[in-house]
């Protein structure tokens, strides 16, 4: 089967590998280009972990195809802190144990990150309707949309 | 033979492409046909996709709204002469499912999924299908979804409805029973315009009632003429069940539909919440 060539900015790097036509993003970034943050949960857009953003809008990356990612910018969780900071997100989540097994928090990370990029002051129905597509098991979801809440408060302390 | 990507620019080239190949698919927003690769239904043919800016646009302004197949949930929400329609493409999915799906891709998601399609059978919507290079013909949505049953093809390039002289003669909604997103166990759409304060040419349709959105049209005739009162709403309710077919699935089962439905569209036709 003949491979083809994509390229796209991941993280603010330029990366570029070969895919096979019907590859998704998610089985790009973990088998081609070695991003293991995004999930694969069902592959059927029901839960969320493959979770990533896309020229700054939420995409699910198992229904992303590939080679439609040529020349955009894909972000992951393995792009939020900045070097050895975490990202406000990261230490709210820490801070509120709004992870338990971890399995979900890569795209629960990315769709909150999404959230407060979009609406930086969200009241709790706009962060549980900003959730709503990732799914957890664990913690029932309300350390999550606390540690949503915290880091959009921190947030707003650190712009005054 | 595997898969393979083709990259159509024009809707008439795609058109062209789709008749002339049965296992051609379309590639919109995605959440149908990567589903069905990832899961082994379509792995053999070609995966079209299509780069036309205007198969992604939508003209609102007026009084006759025009959608591009390929315009997502979130372009909908987005437009603010599109706020009557609002709630529905909310109701799709979550953020990033809303990010991708389509106007197009909607109408073709198979029960219980196709809420948006629920909406547009509501408002009488023309379906826009070109079929080879040809000019696009408008088929009433009606008949549409039922092809659509029977596997008819053809490139939707865009769905046209008149909008609604009042927002709230239309109204909508999905019953779930996870919050705040579920699959629906049912949706309903109805759209009541008045005169003189009495209801003419009501249109009321269901989503999961049917093998693919259906109208309700004892509840139509219920309501024709009539003040939208707690008489006619109790017709209506009478008459909920009338030309449904409602299925068992993995959400609820067809005795469950049958018994929430007539509850459901009362209190979406009194106003009420749930």
């Amino acid at each position: 089967m003949a491979k083809s060539p994509v390229q796209f900015r991941l993280n603010g790097s330029d990366r570029a590998t070969f895919v096979d036509p019907g590859d998704n993003l998610l089985v790009t970034l973990r088998r081609g280009l070695n991003e293991f943050g995004p999930k694969y949960g069902c592959g059927q857009g029901a839960c969320g972990v493959c979770t990533v953003l896309i020229d700054g809008e939420p995409h699910l990356s198992c229904l992303t195809l590939a080679v439609a990612c040529e020349g955009r910018h894909v972000e992951t969780v393995s792009g939020m802190a900045d070097g050895p900071n975490l990202h406000p997100l990261q230490n709210a989540f820490m801070d509120n144990f709004a992870a338990q097994c971890g399995f979900c928090t890569p795209g629960m990370l990315m769709a909150a990150r999404a959230l407060l990029e979009r609406n930086p002051n969200p009241t709790r129905e706009e962060v549980i309707e900003g959730i709503a597509g990732n799914i957890c098991r664990c913690t029932g979801y309300e350390p999550i949309i606390t540690a949503i809440l915290a880091a959009a408060g921190n947030r707003g302390q650190r712009q005054a | 033979m595997a898969l393979q990507v083709r990259v159509a620019t024009t809707m008439a080239e795609a058109a062209g492409i789709l008749g002339s190949d049965q296992r051609t698919r379309l590639l919109s927003g995605g959440t149908l046909v990567m589903r069905d690769i990832n899961e082994g239904r379509f792995l053999d043919g070609t995966l079209l996709r299509l780069t036309d800016p205007a198969y992604h646009q939508i003209n609102a302004s007026g009084a006759r709204v025009e959608l591009g197949a390929g315009a997502t949930m979130a372009m909908v929400l987005a437009n603010r002469d599109l706020a009557f329609l609002h709630p529905v493409a909310r109701a799709i999915g979550g953020p990033a499912i809303r990010q991708m799906a389509t106007i197009g891709g909607n109408l073709f998601a198979a029960t219980p999924y196709g809420d948006f399609a629920v909406a547009l059978l509501a408002l009488d919507a023309q379906v826009m299908v070109q079929s080879g290079y040809g000019s696009a013909r408008a088929v009433a949505i009606e008949e549409f979804l039922n092809a659509r049953e029977r596997g008819a093809s053809g490139l939707v390039t865009s769905v046209q409805f008149a909008k609604p002289q009042n927002a709230a003669d239309f109204r909508f909604r999905k019953v779930s029973r996870v919050k705040p997103k579920g699959v629906s166990v049912m949706s309903i759409a109805v759209h009541l315009p008045n005169s003189a304060s009495r209801i003419g040419q009501a249109r009321v349709a269901y989503g999961a009632m049917a093998p693919a959105p259906v109208r309700a049209r004892g509840v139509e005739r219920a309501l024709e003429g009539k003040p939208l009162d707690a008489a006619a709403i109790q017709a209506a309710k009478a008459a909920a069940l009338e030309g449904t077919r409602p299925v068992t699935d993995a959400i609820a089962s067809d005795w469950y539909r049958r018994e929430v439905a007539p509850v459901h569209l009362g209190r979406l036709l009194a106003g009420e919440g749930r």
